[in-house]
């Protein structure tokens, strides 16, 4: 199987299992990122922020972001349509059965494990994101020396957005990302 | 033909005036297909969405296809979907392009290393808001505690967690149901 399509049918099994939105697509990104070496763990942090800054479904953003960077125009445009195909089979699937899809004990219990499980994968995620955005390990490895284990002018803006979220709670994404980029290129990050 | 096209372009619409999905989506989804299409009434939108929710896939994504299955069977739930993603496919290629084409400025990479920031902050908000709403009690704690254990420190791909997840909900659900019969 060529690259192409093996990164089709990654996408394909993204859309098929990714339940809950966007986010929930960035575990599975983060295992191709590991698996295939397609990008690293940096530039899916980037892909984030501007799928979460531009319109469209975050989702659709970020399998356009990577199919992109992976294979060019024709990636973004096969990871996309891979990535929605299984949405397409399954929702005209229910749409036939919607009543008893509704009340089905089955779907009912495997939400009831899926719900909780969703967070602890995105969470794991998003642990991976933090080690390379808030800590410097490769320079710590190198030096032996704790203090360059932390990246501290980025721990200091996390703080500071932080609290300025939990303040003013309806920030809209775009605003912290510009807010944050005005603050890396004013204290040379 | 016509209908079809304005499938494709009120869809087209809701994928370009709306930030971030999921519930970022509503406002233009009802503007569009409830008040000016009369496609679906409101209790049918809030159907299609919570079903949305909890099946695989990009939420908008199955909200388009509902939409254009209900008006137009298949072709017109392709027709939706093919429109709410039309202009991520342009716009992110475009800015995907810039980004490469731009990464080398130190300016940039600063500016860039600050974004990462901004998305640690985003996604521990976003953490935290799923973990009120999906974390309810012990057994929904130790399943969340166990799919993040092994999703960090193990190679067991996602897949298979996900349907692990799924049984392990499913059969507890149904232990519980039959708990709770035993004391009726």
């Amino acid at each position: 199987m060529s690259e192409f399509w093996l990164m089709c049918w990654e996408f394909f099994k993204t859309g098929l299992f990714a339940v809950g939105g966007g986010l929930a697509t960035v575990p599975f990104l983060r295992e191709m990122s590991v698996k295939y070496g397609w990008f690293t763990m940096e530039k899916l942090t980037t892909m984030i922020a501007v799928s979460e800054s531009t319109p469209g479904p975050i989702g659709i953003n970020m399998a356009t972001y990577v199919g992109y960077e992976t294979f060019g125009i024709p990636g973004a445009i096969g990871a996309t349509l891979s990535l929605v195909t299984p949405s397409i089979i399954v929702i005209c699937v229910i749409a036939k059965m919607l009543e008893k899809f509704r009340t089905s004990k089955i779907v009912q219990g495997v939400f009831t494990g899926l719900r909780p499980a969703v967070v602890g994968f995105i969470l794991s995620a998003v642990i991976s994101i933090f080690l390379i955005s808030l800590f410097c390990i490769p320079e710590f490895q190198a030096s032996g020396n704790m203090l360059d284990l932390f990246n501290w002018k980025g721990i200091l803006l996390f703080a500071a957005l932080l609290a300025f979220t939990s303040w003013k709670k309806d920030l809209h994404p775009i605003f912290m990302i510009l807010i944050a980029a005005a603050a890396g290129i004013l204290f040379s990050f | 033909m016509k209908e079809y096209w304005n499938l494709y372009s009120a869809w087209f619409h809701i994928g370009l005036f709306t930030f971030g999905g999921g519930y970022a989506m509503l406002p233009m989804i009802q503007k569009e297909v409830i008040e000016k299409h009369h496609w679906a009434s409101e209790d049918e939108i809030m159907d299609y969405y919570a079903i949305g929710q909890i099946t695989p896939g990009v939420i908008a994504v199955n909200t388009a296809t509902f939409v254009g299955y209900k008006q137009k069977g298949i072709p017109g739930a392709i027709i939706c979907t093919l429109g709410v993603v039309s202009p991520s496919l342009i716009i992110i290629t475009v800015i995907a392009g810039l980004i490469a084409n731009f990464s080398e400025i130190p300016a940039v990479q600063s500016a860039l290393r600050g974004i990462q920031v901004a998305v640690c902050v985003l996604m521990v908000n976003a953490i935290i808001k799923l973990f009120r709403k999906g974390v309810t009690d012990i057994p929904s704690f130790l399943i969340c505690a166990a799919a993040f254990i092994l999703s960090y420190f193990t190679n067991i791909s996602t897949v298979v967690l996900v349907i692990a997840a799924g049984i392990t909900g499913y059969v507890l659900f149904t232990v519980r149901g039959l708990k709770e019969a035993d004391h009726e």
